[in-house]
């Protein structure tokens, strides 16, 4: 008897909680927003910081009554889907977020897994906002595709005239990984250096990602002394350890690269030795960034227990696309009005302190609006933080 | 060549846990990588964030992976292996505790890269002909002291003539009088333990990532196929070969792009399509 009872409040209980959790549930409808992207593996740092930025600014939504778009106030889900930094899996991906109905997508984070996905993406109605940079993703007659950070052959440019005009750098050399983004990434550098007029000493010495000793790889290059060493799309693993055999050999050059790093990875991995290491960094600075940010960064850190700087730019797809989403209520269900809305698309931009508006660029690089336009902030490391070197503006 | 006698140590070291479990168990553990990634992640942890001296550190890496060894050993493959005759069956389970420990280390740990504190400051330099950390000279020296130590506890302990009669032949060592489970057990751990020494060893040198994994084991695989799998001597030659040839490569080749691996890879191939059993290894197994 005293067994039957406990069966039955277990199960009343049960009853009520899976009904309290639909009645809570349903206090708002739910609007979904998908993430496509590498959550596992060498490359995991990308993905996990675009998934958890997502999840830490639904939460926050959600917690402060949800989102209102067109009269309807939403409860934001992420649907997440780790590809494994594998185009076939991104694929895959994409295909489950067409099964849910889901009309935007955050990811992939590579540029093989975004161009595997576009056929699907513009098959099932998704816009989709990678963060990998082949130009004809973005520009007509594709149309679904808006690039989610600044691009290297943006960034890139920006960071060596910078430095020709600052530091008199007059020679440089690249090194990436042997892996399609790094590759393209120093191919492009190359010819934008090139076009800068300035020497390029080396640009054939490449590495496979599970190198464990820097040693053998760097030596060739740096006997050709450049006043520059590009770390061509280099990943925040392989970035301290490359610092670190470089200055071990001897470098006193720059070092930079353009892709974001984390400023804790490089004092645990390099300490000291990576002072001067010129990076991209994430859209924001202690100038910059809004009280909402520095909410945003504490809210994070609660949440997942530690920071990843490249938040401050991941923070923004998610953002992005609920703000042109209220701005234009009937894209919730509809991907052309959503393209329509984005040439004329401004906001004030949350994240950042003064009248910074959220708005869509890429005319210059892709001939359309297809990218989100965030402050290029590259930075300094200097003794376990990053000082700002420059910011400027993508068009 | 001292960067090839660098790799060649750490290789080695790697080699060893996995061809010594393959020796005992016939099993080829695709988490071995993994096993690697905990222990530069305990190192990390006690040395790094703790400020624990680092040769504590680096015994706690150990202690901490014989004990995952054991109990894996104990509660996933024992039971497998003598349910199933079929030598799929503790590839699916290595498998899948590499995925396991992979999703495990990520909640553990984190998804970045961590790095420790250098052990040892400043540079070798022999006239710009030589260059070595020295934290790798010291490393790259208790690497080989390790390896020694390894093989004088397997020659001479009575734990060690007990694995090598297990690993010779299992039956006609229970016969004589060998705890064959324990045995098993034991073995299992001490592949684990190199594991996690290499792992805590490198941490100071390379930092740990959670992907670090997967390409551990591959590395690990070719350094036993080149060397023989199951043969103790074969994994430190098939290490040391692997690392030579990596250093050459990228010290000579590297002006033609990165065809390194391309010619390993190559040359593996060609290698057991003339030599199946690798160096040292038998062709009846």
């Amino acid at each position: 008897m005293q067994r039957r009872s406990l069966v039955k409040a277990a199960l009343t209980a049960a009853t009520l909680t899976a009904f309290g959790a639909t009645a809570a549930f349903a206090e708002n409808p739910v609007l979904k927003i998908g993430f496509v992207g590498v959550t596992s593996g060498p490359a995991a740092a990308w993905g996990i910081s675009n998934q958890r930025s997502m999840e830490a600014r639904a939460a926050w939504i959600n917690e402060t009554g949800g989102y209102t778009i067109g009269g309807t106030t939403y409860d934001i889900e992420i649907v997440s889907f780790d590809d494994q930094k594998d185009p076939k899996r991104a694929i895959a991906g994409m295909e489950k977020m067409a099964q849910e109905g889901i009309h935007y997508v955050v990811g992939p984070n590579v540029d093989d897994g975004a161009a595997a996905v576009r056929p699907v993406a513009e098959a099932n109605d998704i816009m989709y906002f990678p963060y990998a940079f082949p130009k004809e993703l973005y520009s007509a007659p594709a149309s679904n595709a808006v690039l989610g950070m600044i691009a290297n052959y943006q960034s890139g440019p920006a960071i060596y005239k910078h430095l020709m005009d600052n530091e008199g750098v007059k020679t440089v050399a690249f090194i990436a990984a042997n892996e399609s983004d790094p590759l393209s990434q120093r191919d492009s550098g190359v010819a934008a250096a090139k076009e800068l007029g300035l020497e390029v000493v080396s640009d054939n010495v490449t590495y496979q990602v599970d190198t464990t000793d820097f040693t053998p790889v760097l030596t060739p290059i740096l006997r050709t002394r450049p006043d520059l060493l590009v770390l061509s799309g280099v990943s925040p693993a392989n970035a301290p350890q490359l610092l670190r055999s470089a200055r071990e050999l001897g470098f006193e050059g720059m070092i930079s690269t353009e892709t974001a790093q984390d400023a804790g990875v490089l004092a645990e991995g390099a300490g000291d030795l990576a002072n001067g290491f010129i990076s991209v960094g994430g859209a924001s600075t202690p100038e910059l960034a809004s009280p909402m940010m520095n909410e945003f960064v504490e809210r994070y850190t609660s949440m997942f227990g530690e920071y990843n700087d490249e938040s401050n730019t991941k923070v923004y797809a998610l953002e992005y696309i609920l703000e042109t989403l209220k701005a234009t209520p009937e894209a919730i269900d509809d991907v052309a009005a959503f393209q329509a809305s984005m040439d004329g698309f401004e906001a004030p931009n949350p994240y950042m302190n003064g009248d910074e508006k959220l708005k869509y660029v890429g005319m210059t690089s892709f001939g359309q609006k297809r990218q989100i336009a965030v402050p290029l902030v590259v930075n300094v490391y200097q003794d376990g933080a990053f000082e700002t070197m420059f910011i400027a503006r993508v068009d | 060549m001292a960067n090839g006698v660098y790799l060649g140590s750490q290789y080695a070291m790697i080699a060893l846990g996995l061809t010594l479990i393959f020796a005992l168990m016939n099993v080829l553990n695709f988490a071995h990588g993994q096993m690697y990634v905990i222990g530069g992640f305990v190192t990390y942890t006690f040395y790094g964030q703790w400020g624990v001296p680092f040769v504590l550190a680096l015994f706690m890496s150990c202690i901490t992976l014989a004990i995952v060894g054991a109990l894996i050993e104990r509660y996933l493959f024992a039971p497998v292996i003598k349910g199933s005759a079929r030598e799929e069956s503790t590839m699916l389970l290595a498998a899948g505790i590499a995925f396991l420990l992979d999703a495990l280390i990520l909640l553990i740990f984190g998804e970045k890269q961590r790095g420790v504190p250098k052990i040892v400051d400043g540079v070798f330099n022999w006239d710009f002909r030589l260059i070595m950390p020295y934290d790798r000279i010291l490393i790259c020296v208790l690497a080989i002291l390790s390896i020694v130590a390894f093989i004088a506890l397997m020659q001479y302990s009575k734990t060690g003539r007990a694995l090598r009669a297990l690993a010779q032949d299992r039956t006609a060592a229970q016969l004589m009088g060998v705890n064959v489970d324990r045995y098993s057990m034991i073995g299992f751990a001490l592949g684990a333990m190199l594991a996690g020494l290499v792992g805590g060893l490198l941490v100071t040198i390379t930092g740990v990532n959670l992907g670090m994994g997967g390409p551990t084991s591959i590395k690990a695989f070719m350094m036993v196929m080149i060397g023989g799998a199951g043969v103790i001597s074969g994994a430190i030659w098939g290490g040391f070969i692997l690392g030579f040839m990596e250093a050459f490569g990228l010290a000579y080749l590297s002006q033609y792009g990165d065809i390194t691996y391309l010619l390993i890879f190559v040359s593996l191939m060609i290698f057991l399509a003339i030599r199946p059993q690798g160096l040292m290894g038998k062709p009846w197994g």
